[in-house]
């Protein structure tokens, strides 16, 4: 008997057209199964509100000293929210076999990693971003540095969902789960953090936040770039 | 300790390799081999002659896999987690193409209950319906017969003969019998 | 030419080398310590601005450079044996882990030694002990990534690509903690630049350095004996090499 021909729909290799198409395909699945449990992502969120709501229990909360912490602790809250969902991002893809099914097809698996990234980014960072000026005015933030701390945000949230991919994606079957997973993350957050929370300290000291904005965007552009292939390789190893 | 050695076979165009064996002589582990999905402390796997690694694309551009574990998501219905596998490899997603695969294995009718409602049975056929979406050349299949009633199993036999019938490749642990063609048929056990 | 480095790549004939190796290190690390410890606390002369309080620099600052420098050999056996499905680098890899844990540490406990006198303070938020401690976390990381399978293949690729996304984020965590550092403190006493250098300062730092480069060679082929004696367990060459011995 012959070889038969095939009848896939897919073209072979890598061209843009099949990597947005990947991509395409990681974020409508992912937001669809997001939108159905919508309830755990208000959780993270409530999550988020609330760390940053506790720190002013921790001190005499007069608006000086809020202001002076309030870029930080925010910041801090949305490191911690982000790990929060992080096992959301593989964890039960891995656990239900869908990840074997994804890391198989033909499709490029960075480009399926990216688009379940960015759906990631898109319901658990997204919303920080929003809430983090509404906060910032309960910390004595003026609009200016209400605006400059989303900003500063918009450009270093995406960088921890992209980290924390690879993390997410190295801790899949391990044992010491979630505080694992904090435990490898963390430390790769801190120039993030830095950057992040120094942009409004920056502009509150006099200085111009664009030095720091600058670098969280190169920062964005190296994770964007090198992350997925890194989470790609690291589902590679756990399903192995 | 090594699972086997000296396990050695290839598989003709139009013809399904069984993989039989008691439980933990590693059929799912050979099966994962084939799949490309795990690699061999010892020994070479071929795709149409050529070596492949785990992943490579050229085994991933024609394998159809269906392991033990459901693959469905629990959040999304049975149509959208077969819609979304369908799509996944490149086979037709469209609406009516996953109805129809669905209601060839006669459940059509829970094409929109979420996946966590389903039953083990009904899992399995969900998974079961890629094989009538998918024009895959190789399909690894572990235990696809698990939890069916005999009319579901006399569909996938049916199913099966079809695929080697077009010269498609199969390779299935099963412990359960499977009615095929002895001409088509080649039997390894672990 | 004509040595086949690859030879060495499988743990059957590495083991007899690390296992001859490693008593010569371990040897050389204790005269070379001896000889800088000497020089460093008896020789060298006391320091004008900081007096005796910055001997511990002796210490201080080859452990700190051995800590940074150990994550990059590290990376190279994991690039290795991602590359290369190796293995023996794998194993080194893992050996070098605890080694530079332990020298992040040893670097944080002689710099918080050295800060009390000379700042006041245990723990001062510079930013060469930040990144250190930021270091040691890193290692505590690959360490815990570990212990957190059973399966040492498994183990060892996910370690080996945690260290190399690691080893791009260190430079980039060292640079953001030395640019959050400039913003927020005047410049303080540095803890490696000392004024003015004696010669014999020079040489004692130098002797110390090559000691700690011994030791750290010295108990990693060590550790990477145990490690080949662990995973290969039953297998009959490692039985055959027993009996040789």
């Amino acid at each position: 008997m012959t070889e038969p021909a095939t009848a896939r729909g897919l073209p072979a290799g890598a061209d843009t057209v099949s990597v947005l198409a990947a991509l395409r395909w990681g974020l409508a699945r992912d937001l669809a199964i997001a939108f159905r449990s919508r309830n755990e992502l208000v959780v993270q969120l409530v999550f988020f509100v609330l760390v940053a709501s506790l720190f002013p229990l921790t001190l005499a909360p007069e608006p000086g000293t809020l202001a002076m912490l309030g870029p930080g602790v925010l910041w801090v809250a949305a490191l911690l929210s982000s790990l929060l969902a992080l096992p959301r991002l593989f964890g039960r893809d891995f656990d239900d076999g869908t990840l074997a099914q994804v890391a198989l097809s033909p499709r490029p698996l960075p480009a399926l990693v990216s688009g379940k990234m960015l759906a990631h980014w898109l319901v658990t960072g997204l919303p920080v971003v929003v809430l983090a000026p509404v906060l910032g005015a309960a910390y004595r933030l003026d609009a200016a540095a209400g605006a400059l701390l989303a900003a500063s945000l918009a450009l270093g949230t995406p960088i921890l969902s992209l980290l924390g991919g690879i993390v997410g994606a190295l801790t899949l079957g391990a044992r010491g789960g979630s505080g694992l997973a904090a435990l490898l993350a963390l430390p790769l957050y801190v120039p993030v953090l830095i950057f992040g929370s120094g942009a409004v300290a920056a502009q509150a000291a006099g200085l111009s936040a664009s030095p720091h904005l600058s670098l969280l965007a190169a920062g964005l552009l190296l994770a964007g770039m090198a992350a997925p292939f890194a989470a790609a390789a690291a589902i590679r190893i756990a399903l192995d | 300790m090594p699972l086997w050695r000296d396990v050695s076979f290839a598989v003709p165009w139009g013809s399904a390799l069984l993989v039989r064996g008691a439980n933990g002589t590693g059929k799912t582990t050979l099966l994962r081999i084939v799949a490309g999905l795990t690699h061999a402390d010892a020994g070479v796997l071929c795709w149409r002659g050529a070596p492949c690694a785990p992943f490579a694309p050229p085994l991933r551009d024609d394998l159809l896999f269906v392991g033990h574990a459901p693959a469905l998501s629990d959040e999304l219905t049975a149509a959208e987690n077969l819609a979304a596998l369908a799509s996944l490899g490149g086979d037709d997603a469209s609406a009516a193409a996953v109805r129809s695969a669905l209601d060839l294995l006669d459940i059509g009718r829970a094409a929109g209950v979420l996946a966590r409602a389903l039953s083990a049975g009904q899992r399995r056929r969900v998974l079961l319906a890629r094989l009538a979406l998918s024009a895959r050349r190789l399909w690894v299949l572990d235990e696809p017969t698990t939890s069916l009633d005999d009319g579901a199993v006399a569909w996938f036999e049916a199913t099966l003969a079809a695929h080697l019938a077009r010269g498609g490749v199969a390779v299935v642990a099963t412990h359960l019998p499977l009615r095929m063609d002895a001409a088509r048929r080649m039997e390894l056990v672990l | 030419m004509g040595i086949n480095w690859f030879r060495y790549a499988s743990p059957v004939s590495f083991l007899p080398l690390a296992r001859a190796l490693a008593p010569w290190f371990l040897a050389t690390a204790a005269v070379l310590g001896g000889i800088g410890l000497w020089l460093g606390f008896g020789v060298a002369p006391t320091d004008a601005t900081q007096g005796d309080a910055y001997r511990i620099i002796f210490i201080h600052v080859p452990a700190a450079w051995m800590a940074m420098f150990i994550y990059v050999v590290m990376a190279g056996w994991s690039a290795l044996a991602l590359g290369y499905n190796t293995r023996l680098s794998a194993m080194m890899a893992q050996a070098l882990a605890p080694t530079g844990a332990l020298m992040a540490a040893l670097a944080l406990w002689t710099g918080a030694f050295w800060g009390r006198p000379t700042w006041g303070t245990y723990w001062a938020w510079d930013a060469r002990m930040s990144s250190t401690l930021i270091l040691l976390f890193l290692y505590v990381g690959v360490i815990a990534l570990r212990g957190a399978f059973d399966d040492a293949r498994r183990a060892d690729r996910a370690c080996a690509l945690l260290t190399l996304v690691g080893v791009v984020n260190v430079p980039i965590i060292y640079f953001s903690v030395r640019w959050w550092n400039t913003l927020h403190q005047g410049s303080s006493i540095s803890l490696t630049a000392a004024p003015t250098m004696a010669a014999i300062m020079v040489t004692a730092m130098l002797v110390m350095t090559f000691a700690l480069w011994a030791y750290c060679i010295g108990v990693v082929l060590w550790r990477v004996q145990a490690i080949v004696a662990e995973r290969e367990e039953g297998a009959p060459w490692l039985a055959r090499t027993a009996v040789a011995r």
